[in-house]
Parts: structure tokens; sequence; C-alpha cells
């Protein structure tokens, strides 16, 4: 255990101290308490950044469960701190803001913190463990938690839904990732990812290479709402704004970024990965862009943003990858790519966090995030307004904003892809930049909307709920750190550029540098006129011009079809799965036992049946003991017992004639001396002979309409069937002894080892304690199943849809 | 389960505390002797079930204020603890220990083992079981 575990496993120890806490002083808002959690956490990665800006690794193992191979390894290196400082740097802002937003009298904050902390220790293990598994492990956490904080609201449908709808996609891109993982363990031999790394090469020439590529990808596609799995971070909006700002904007949402990153010294290279990483994110960041434009609500306009801006993100992940396919001469344009890559994932996670704080604040403030609704809050909310005025023209790609920076380099990045001569970019490549050009102005379109609607224009007081003001000053220190963030990044770049996200770059392109050396990373503004520059002051001009006219335009989104939306096809599947595996199940479950049992016993003639057809087993009846006169009067009776259940007409008659069975079956194992298979054998037949009196009460009278049986042929073949297979069973096992029986050891060591002579007993309670023990408790559930299910179902007119 | 046989009645009455003083006796001897807390609980149980037929509910839940599924819950707890309670001297879970003691009243060499404990909460768990389920669907009748 190592500060590097502490630091993982720490917030999900401070969930146990949330309710201690508010037992101890139930005045204080919980928050308080948690916000130095993230504080302390992130102020001990920071004293790291100087090793780590150096391309030192910090490197912690721990044995977890050796035997399978699996250990919790965890690592810093570039990458990672990025992350993890995002996280926690993220995490601490938005802990002091949710202490002004959510009201301490009305909320469940208790709840609320324990599923925050959960989220901020699962998202600090997907980017700190180096083993697969343990990676996975956290991703699933994350889902979970993101699903929970959707959810926090449960008197909302929408929230319940949203909630539902983010967990199915996010938890089946989790499970493609398993598989994917579990292929390249299959490759590798080793869930490592730097020992993955390390035999990159040899991985490639695999055919499982490629399939693990995609079911990779599938879960960092529907991780990082990537099109078409997108559809879930809109509804996700539902979660409180500090959700919002916070997983869905600037951390978890990135976990597929991250692990595309990650994966990327893996898989880069391949046009399957070019392409997939590069083309998705084009067409995310495309259609993310131009749905945003139509959206009416602030935090919708937000949620649109975030995907297209994650699928910039991608497309600059994907083209970084083919740095690696050109040498150290041309190395040079391709970096440049994941470097705008690391460095927008760091910028878009102060602007959008910023603007989610503002959404939250006039929504907190006005009662509506309708922009419809909104209007002229410029002079009411004077600081608010500033701060949004930052992050939008940021998100617009505005100088002097860090989001200048980025967007220009993302422009960079995509003309290299003209220069790129594999891969069929010849023809395609020209696709790159105009994309890039249509999205940013669409980008710009909606960046300019968002501020303009809601803070410009006039104010309609009588649409409003509350009379709008500004935000106490606690909600505002949040987004002011984030929004003079954008600034101060904006002004000097290289302050982030060498100590963050060049080691980042390395860490995603470890084999294009030699040991000691550094990549190139200095950012400035100025580049002379160049395209790049063309390009943005082109988006600024369509990008006015369409905001001016946009009364014009804006009515041409309603021209789409609306009935062939992605969300129609997940509702659609949704309903169609529900009503699929109803019917599926209803084919066969009939809710007669009898038809169950016609199942089991069907299921062990095929499957027993057939395996004695297939083997032949000869019988040897060498070794047996030969039968005694009074052994066969027992089994006469026996058998007279059971045909009489069969016959009798009375249930009464039938349930003595079982008790009857049961005890010539314990004369049995007295004859045969098993006294405890005896002793117990004629309890139990006796207690369940009583159970059966008191079960009477509950049954129908028997057969009332019937007094002689009804021959059914089908059950008869049945009941032979299973008596001869077991009776042949019976007699075929004696003549088999393929290895020796336990039961010697069991007879020579149970005085020795146990104390005890009664060999059964110190089997039961010693040798196979374990599996005594969870027999009872199987036995255990079950009379709580059954306690259960008499006592608490529902009466007669109570619905199951009355919740 | 309203009987009124007096017959039954009485002949429960001393029957009882027989097949409970013999259940008891399963229970200790099960170690060397057939036996054991599994045959033990059931006969317990089926002592128990005698009372609850020939005496109604009510008047033994006022006689018997026992409620079995917290009994199972003992019982699984104890089970549980002694398996645990090996990780107290460095043995892997559920090892069991035995000796040989000079007792006053047992005499000498009386035979002490761990095992004992962990079948006292089979014990408890069987008889819990079978009570919870016999009384659920005896209660029920509705």
């Amino acid at each position: 255990m190592s500060w590097l575990h502490l630091i993982v496993l720490a917030p999900f120890l401070a969930t146990v101290l949330i309710p201690v806490i508010h037992k101890v002083s139930p005045k204080l808002h919980i928050g308080w308490a948690v916000l130095l959690l993230p504080v302390v956490l992130l102020i001990s990665l920071l004293s790291q950044i100087g090793a780590v800006s150096k391309h030192q690794v910090v490197e912690e193992t721990m044995p977890w469960i050796p035997s399978y191979g699996l250990s919790f390894d965890v690592y810093l290196d570039g990458l990672s701190m990025l992350f993890a400082l995002l996280i926690t740097g993220i995490g601490t802002l938005v802990v002091l803001y949710s202490i002004y937003y959510l009201d301490k009298h009305k909320e469940r904050l208790q709840a609320f913190y324990v599923y925050l902390l959960l989220f901020m220790g699962a998202m600090l293990g997907v980017v700190l463990s180096d083993n697969l598994m343990l990676l996975y492990l956290f991703w699933e956490a994350t889902s979970l938690a993101s699903f929970l904080l959707i959810a926090y609201w449960t008197h909302r449908e929408k929230s319940r839904y949203g909630a539902q709808k983010s967990m199915l996609i996010t938890v089946f891109g989790g499970m493609a990732m398993l598989a994917g993982f579990i292929l390249l363990y299959v490759m590798g031999g080793t869930f490592s990812i730097r020992g993955l790394v390390e035999q990159a090469s040899q991985l490639a020439a695999d055919p499982l290479f490629v399939p693990a590529m995609l079911l990779v990808l599938l879960g960092a596609f529907t991780k990082s709402a990537q099109f078409p799995f997108h559809i879930w971070l809109p509804d996700a909006m539902e979660a409180p704004t500090p959700v919002s700002a916070y997983l869905h904007s600037a951390t978890m949402v990135k976990a597929g970024l991250y692990l595309v990153a990650r994966m990327t010294p893996i898989f880069a290279g391949q046009a399957e990965w070019f392409w997939l990483v590069a083309g998705f994110g084009l067409l995310t960041l495309l259609w993310g862009s131009f749905s945003a434009v139509k959206q009416t609500d602030l935090k919708s306009i937000l949620a649109f943003s975030t995907i297209s801006q994650l699928g910039l993100i991608m497309s600059l992940l994907g083209v970084g990858s083919l740095a690696v396919l050109y040498d150290a001469a041309d190395e040079r344009l391709f970096y440049a790519a994941v470097l705008a890559a690391v460095f927008h994932l760091f910028n878009h996670a102060t602007f959008k966090g910023a603007l989610f704080m503002v959404a939250g604040i006039v929504d907190h403030e006005t009662g509506t995030r309708d922009i419809r609704k909104l209007g002229g809050l410029m002079s009411l909310m004077p600081v608010t307004f500033t701060v949004a005025v930052v992050g939008g023209l940021s998100m617009a790609g505005l100088p002097p904003f860090n989001g200048f920076l980025s967007k220009e380099m993302f422009f960079t990045g995509m003309l290299k892809v003209l220069a790129a001569d594999i891969f069929a970019l010849e023809t395609w490549g020209i696709l790159f930049p105009v994309i890039a050009v249509i999205a940013s102005i669409f980008t710009f379109v909606y960046s300019l909307m968002l501020i303009m609607r809601t803070f410009l224009g006039k104010l309609q007081p009588e649409k409003l709920e509350k009379k709008p003001h500004e935000a106490p000053i606690g909600m505002l220190i949040s987004p002011i750190v984030l929004a003079s963030l954008v600034l101060l990044v904006g002004f000097y770049p290289n302050l982030v550029a060498y100590s963050l996200l060049e080691p980042a770059v390395s860490a995603i392109l470890p084999s294009l540098l030699a040991p000691g050396d550094h990549f190139e990373a200095h950012i400035s503004f100025w580049h002379g006129w160049n395209t790049e520059l063309y390009m943005t002051i082109g988006v600024i001009a369509v990008g006015l011009l369409l905001v001016l006219t946009l009364r014009r335009w804006i009515s041409l989104y309603d021209q789409l079809p609306q009935r062939l939306t992605l969300n129609r096809l997940y509702d659609g599947m949704l309903v169609g799965l529900q009503k699929g595996s109803s019917k599926g199940t209803d084919l066969y479950m009939t809710g007669s036992l009898r038809t169950y049992l016609v199942y089991i016993l069907m299921f062990f003639i095929l499957v027993i049946g057939g395996s004695i057809v297939g083997h032949r087993p000869t019988l040897d009846m060498s070794g047996n003991a030969p039968v005694a006169a009074y052994e066969l009067l027992l089994a006469l009776i026996l058998a007279g017992s059971a045909v009489a259940i069969v016959l009798v007409s009375s249930r009464m008659s039938a349930i003595l004639a079982t008790g009857a069975v049961g005890y010539m079956v314990s004369l049995y194992f007295v004859i045969l001396r098993a006294p405890d298979l005896a002793l117990t054998q004629l309890v139990v037949e006796t207690v369940s002979v009583a159970l059966f009196l008191l079960c009477f009460y509950h049954l129908p009278k028997l057969r009332r309409d019937m007094n002689r049986v009804r021959f059914q042929s089908a059950n008869f073949v049945i009941a032979i069937g299973v008596g001869a297979i077991i009776t042949f069973l019976t007699l075929a096992v004696q003549g088999v002894r393929p290895f020796a029986s336990i039961s010697d050891y069991f007879l020579d060591n149970s005085y020795k080892e146990a104390g005890g002579d009664n060999v059964v007993n110190v089997i039961l309670v010693d040798f196979r304690g374990f599996d005594t023990m969870l027999e009872i408790l199987v036995l255990g559930i079950a009379s709580i199943g059954i306690y259960a299910l008499i006592k608490l179902r529902m009466t007669g007119g109570e619905s199951r849809e009355h919740e | 389960m309203n009987m009124n046989d007096v017959i039954l009645r009485t002949a429960t009455k001393v029957i009882t505390f027989i097949i409970l003083t013999f259940s008891l006796y399963m229970f200790f001897a099960g170690h060397n002797n057939p036996g054991g807390g599994f045959i033990g609980g059931l006969i317990t149980a089926s002592a128990l079930v005698l009372l609850y037929l020939s005496f109604d509910l009510e008047s033994m839940k006022k006689v018997l204020p026992v409620n079995y599924i917290a009994m199972t819950a003992i019982g699984l707890l104890i089970a549980v603890a002694t398996g645990m309670g090996s990780f107290l001297f460095g043995a892997p879970f559920l090892s069991h220990a035995f000796g040989y003691y000079d007792l006053p009243l047992f005499g000498e060499k009386t035979e002490l083992a761990t095992a004992v404990l962990f079948d006292l909460g089979v014990y408890l768990t069987v008889v819990g079981i079978t009570m919870t389920i016999i009384l659920a669907i005896g209660e029920d009748q509705t």
C-alpha cells in the first residue's frame, strides 16, 4: 500500500465517514467535510508534478489475486497525471459549487456525496491502474456512480429514464471492452498495459488483433458519447448541474478518450484504428455541433456541445496515431495533433466546466434553463455574464482565450492529414479540414447563441419563476476560478505546455522518443498569416452571418425527419427487447409445476440417457453383494407404495404412501449400516409429511371430477425413462472405478486429524465444512424466500404498477 | 390445526421432552457416534412441530416466543464466526482443533472440539429454517 494506492482508495474510504460526520454534526453541510478530500488529493498529486514532467513514472504494486495474475498495479505518468489533476481539481471546484447549489434541508446530501466520492475514486482508479481488469472494474464503477447521480432526483421520471439509458449504453460498451481486454490477454499473456505496450509489434500480427481493437473502441465510444452512442449524454443532463459539470463534461465522458490515448501505443499505426478513431471523431464533432444549434435548453446545448468537443479530441487522437508511421524527420507533423488533443482536453474541462456552472446558476436563480424564456440577464447578473462570455468565446475559438489556441492547433492537425500519403488519404484527406471548418462554424453559432439568448436581449420577467438576481458569492467562486484559468492559459499557454501537456504526449507516443528526449511543445499565439488563421477568420465571418440571420434558417431543423432519430431507435429497441423476452419466456414458463417437472426430467433423460447411449458402459455385477430375501421384500413394498401414490384417489393416501416410500428407504440405510443417513431420512420424512399436511389447506380438491386416474402416455414414457436410467446408472457405477475412492482417506484420517469417530459427521463439519456452511446458507436463503413469498405476497386487487 | 385431542395433547407433553432430550444427545454425540447438528436440529424441529400440531399456533406463540428467522441468522453467524475464528490462530478458514481435557462431572479425557461450535451453528440454522418454513405455511390461512 503506497500513497498512490491511497489516492485511489481514499474516496472509497471517505464514503464510510459521511454518515458518521452527519451524525456528529447534523447542522453542517456535508459538502464542507467532503471538500477536504479532493483538496488533499490535488495537493499530493501536484507535489509529484516536477518528477512527472521530467518523464519519471511513479509505479506501485500490490498483490490482489495473485493466483489469477491480478495485481493492484497503479502508475502515474504524464497522461495519468493530466487526468488525475482534472479529476481532483475540477472535483474540488464542483464540490465547492455543490455546497451552494444543493440545499441542505431539501436534498439527500449524504447519498449525493457518497455517490460523488464513489465516482471520484473510481475515476482515479481508471486513470491510474495499469492492470486491465482493475481498469475495467473501476470503469464500470464510474458507470454505476453516474447512474446513481443521474437518477439522484428519483421522483422525476426523466431522471430515471436518463439514468437507465446511460447505464444500458455505457455498460454495453463496457462489456464489449472487457471482451477486448480478454482478447488482449489471450494475445499478450498479461493484463498489464505496459506489458502489452512492450510487445505491441508482435500483437499486431495476431488474427485477434482487429477484433480486440473493435471491442476496446466500442467501450471507448460508448463512454465518450461518440456517434451513434451519444444519445445517452443529453438525457444524462437530468442530473444535478454539479454532476453534469463534473461527470458529463470534465471527467467521466473523457474516460473513453483516456482509453484511446492509453491504447494508442498498442494500436496506433493500423489503418482500422486511424479510420475508426478519426472517422467517428469527426462524425461526432459534426453531428454534435449541428444538433447543438437547435436545442433550446441551456444544458442540452452544452450536452451536444460536449459531444461535439469529445469528437474533436477523438479525431485528433486518430490523426495523431499516424505519427508512429513516419520516421523521425516527419513525425513532428503528427504528434502536434496529439498535443492539440491533450491541450484541448484540458481547455475543454475549464471552459465547459465554467459554462455548466453558469447554466446551473441561471437555472438556480431564474427557475428555468429554456433560452426562449431567458434574456437580458446581463445587468442583473454581471459576474455570471462575464464568466459566460469568457467560457463561451473560448468554446467558439476566439482569441485571447485558450479555446482559440487549441482550435488553431486542431486546424493544424487536420491540415497535416493532407500531407499523409497512406490509407487512401490522398483522396479522402481533404474531408478532414472541410468537416473541421463546418463543425467549427456551428460551434461558433451555438456558443454565441448561448451567450446572447441568455444574457442579451430583453428580460422577460413574466416567464420566469423567480425574480432573477446575482448568485451568492460561494456559487460564483468555482466558475470564476475556471474562467480565470481559461484566460491565464490563453495568455500563457506554456505554463502548462511543458509541465502537463508534453509529458502526456510522450506517454501516448512513447515509441517516438529516445530516452531523455522530449517533444517540442511550445505553444504560441501568432504563427503569421497561415492557412489556420484564414480558416479561423472564415469561421468567424460565416458564423457571425449565421448568428445574425438565425431566425431565418433555424426553422430548417424542423424539416428534418423526426421519426428516424436514434432516440426512437433506442426506445423501440428497449420496448422490443422487453416484449420479445417476455414473449419468449411465456412460451415455456406456463406457471404449472407439472410442466417444469417435465422439462427437468426430459433434460435428465436426454443428457444422461444420451451419454449412456454414446459411451455404452458395460454392466459388471460380479462385485455386488448377494441380495437377501428381506431386502427383496423391502424392495417390493417400496415399489408397491410408489405405484400406490399414482393410483390412489385421495390425497391423504398419496401422502401416506409417499411417507412409506421414505421409511422403506431409511430401513435400507439401517440394513446397509448407515445409521446417520437412516436417522436423517426418518426425521426428514416425518417433518415433510407434517409439511404436506399443512399444505393441504391450500390445495384444490384432488381430481374433483375424476375418480379414476387418466392414463397419460407421455408421462408414462418419461417416468419409465427416468427409472430405467437411474437403475442402469446405479448398476453401472459399481463396475467403473477410474480412480481410488476418497472414502479410504476419510476413514483413515477421521480420528487422527479431526478427533472424531463418526466419519460422516467429521466430513460434514470438518473435512467438507465449507460445503456445509454454504448448504446451510442456501437453506437459509430458501427459507427466507418461502417466508417472503407467503408473508409478503400481494393480496388481490393490488397491481404491480403500484409502486 | 385446531384439534381437540386430549390423548394427543397429553402424550405430546411427555413425548416432546423425550424427543428434545434425545435431540440434544444426538447433537453432542455427533462427533463420535451417529448424530450431529443436522440430525439433532431436525429432531428438535420435529418435536416442535409435534407441539405446534397438538396445541394451536396462538398459544404456542405465547409459550415459545421465538423468532425462527433470527435463529437461522444466529446459526449462520455462529457457523461463519467459528470459520473466521481460525484466522485468530493464523490458520485457514474453517480449521478445527480438538483436545482432551480432564473436566469435573464429565470425567477424565473428555474431548472438546471446535467442530462442535460449528455444529451448533448448523443445529440452530436447521431448526430455524424448518420452523420458519412450516410456520409460514401453517400460519397462512388466506
